[in-house]
């Protein structure tokens, strides 16, 4: 009798987030760098509410972004390291589905804290309560879509020795239309009017990503391991 | 006799500029063990994982069961368990949930199988402890217990008898015997010769190329 493909995932989600449970640093990490980036605006700018609104979308998002770059390479790195990927490819399951499950477990301990965070860092730069959806949904969709890009090269950069930049310079260039449009999203929400265009942008780009990104990242996971 | 074994014709590998395995044939049925020596560097390795499909062959073909394993890969991962050099444990998690989560993914299992199985390699004491504060010889024998859970017909073990005392070699040898005497197929690489007992045991000496 073997595990069901919905079994196996579910283990590896309850494997990740315990294995984050016991490492915190390493999730805390972003999530301080966000906190940091998001807090020294004010400071270097002006604690005018006013101005600080202004810009508020784009400090949300790009301190976003490069914070989930930052996670980025912890995805794949230990598992490849000690030798579970490899068993991932001996499971009899498929790999395509087995990235998605690590993938979508790295989105709920870096991109989920970062939405529930944003609104927090989003208040101190003066956005008005009403406009917090507008932070928190796209910021959800956009750091999914994030974490599947960063897998396939989370996934490519396998073999290379201090990965860090090279997976930074493959995966930013793909980012930057989820940066344009979930701050796009985030700057109407801000003016108070609907921000539905961009966000259903976002959505079509999580469909894609959920659909094609497991698949190209399992075949780089394939390479790495030759 | 096509139940179960596993042959290999004129496997052909190469890793850059090195000719890594050259034509190499080979053969096991139930109840036999292949044992693959050779220098450092000869390439027992990569005839492992070339064997189990994590390396891409350039030439030959591997058969299980008669058939080609290409036509059907996850099928024959389900058949067989791989253990390299590095025991695949999480160094923050406790021997019993490595196991827990390492062979679940393939097959479903109860606390009292885990529990059985750390038993039978003598390290029931570790199964609550992070793999991190264990030894290397106590991995290896958390790891073997992993193999025990597989139940898998074919074992394929890279120098399963590293880091293991004295009575961790008996162990190796009797899990071996086991696992032949139940018509189980087992391929090792090793440095020194297993001294296995009952077993029909054949021999491979890759020489470096």
């Amino acid at each position: 009798m073997s595990t069901s493909a919905l079994a196996a995932a579910r283990l590896i989600l309850a494997r990740d987030l315990r294995l984050a449970l016991r490492k915190r640093g390493q999730f805390v990490q972003p999530l301080a760098f966000f906190a940091i980036v998001t807090t020294l605006f004010p400071l270097s700018i002006s604690p005018e509410l006013a101005r600080l609104r202004e810009i508020a979308s784009g400090v949300l998002w790009v301190a976003a972004l490069l914070a989930s770059l930052l996670a980025l390479e912890f995805l794949f790195r230990d598992d490849a390291h000690d030798g579970t990927l490899e068993q991932f490819a001996l499971s009899g399951q498929s790999l395509t589905w087995l990235v998605f499950a690590k993938t979508t477990a790295h989105w709920l301990l870096t991109g989920v804290p970062l939405a529930l965070m944003a609104p927090l860092a989003g208040m101190a730069l003066g956005v008005p309560y009403a406009a917090l959806p507008g932070i928190i949904v796209p910021i959800a969709l956009g750091t999914l879509v994030l974490s599947l890009i960063g897998a396939i090269g989370a996934a490519l950069t396998l073999g290379v020795r201090r990965s860090g930049v090279l997976l930074t310079l493959l995966t930013l260039p793909l980012a930057m239309p989820v940066l344009i449009f979930g701050a796009q999203a985030t700057d109407l929400a801000i003016r108070g009017v609907s921000f539905a265009a961009p966000l259903y942008l976002l959505s079509a780009m999580a469909v894609l990503g959920v659909t094609l990104a497991p698949l190209a990242a399992s075949a780089a996971v394939r390479i790495s391991l030759e | 006799m096509f139940h179960r074994s596993i042959q290999a014709e004129r496997l052909h590998l190469w890793r850059g500029e090195h000719h890594v395995l050259d034509g190499v044939d080979l053969e096991a049925g139930a109840g036999e063990m292949l044992q693959v020596t050779g220098a450092n560097g000869s390439g027992k390795t990569s005839l492992l994982r070339t064997l189990c499909g994590l390396m891409h062959l350039e030439d030959g073909r591997v058969l299980w069961a008669g058939r080609n394993v290409t036509d059907d890969l996850p099928a024959f991962h389900s058949q067989l368990v791989y253990l390299g050099h590095e025991p695949p444990l999480k160094a923050d998690l406790t021997a019993r949930e490595n196991l827990h989560y390492w062979v679940g993914i393939r097959r479903p299992l109860r606390g009292a199988d885990v529990t059985a199985a750390l038993e039978r390699v003598g390290a029931a004491h570790c199964a609550a402890q992070p793999v991190r504060t264990l030894s290397a010889g106590q991995k290896r024998r958390v790891a073997l217990a992993g193999v025990l859970l597989f139940a898998a017909p074919l074992w394929l073990l890279d120098e399963p008898a590293t880091n293991l005392d004295a009575d961790g070699q008996l162990l190796i040898v009797n899990l071996i015997d086991e696992q032949l005497s139940s018509g189980g197929i087992v391929i090792a690489a090793v440095h020194q010769d297993l001294l296995i007992k009952s077993a029909v045991t054949r021999r491979l000496e890759l020489s470096p190329a």
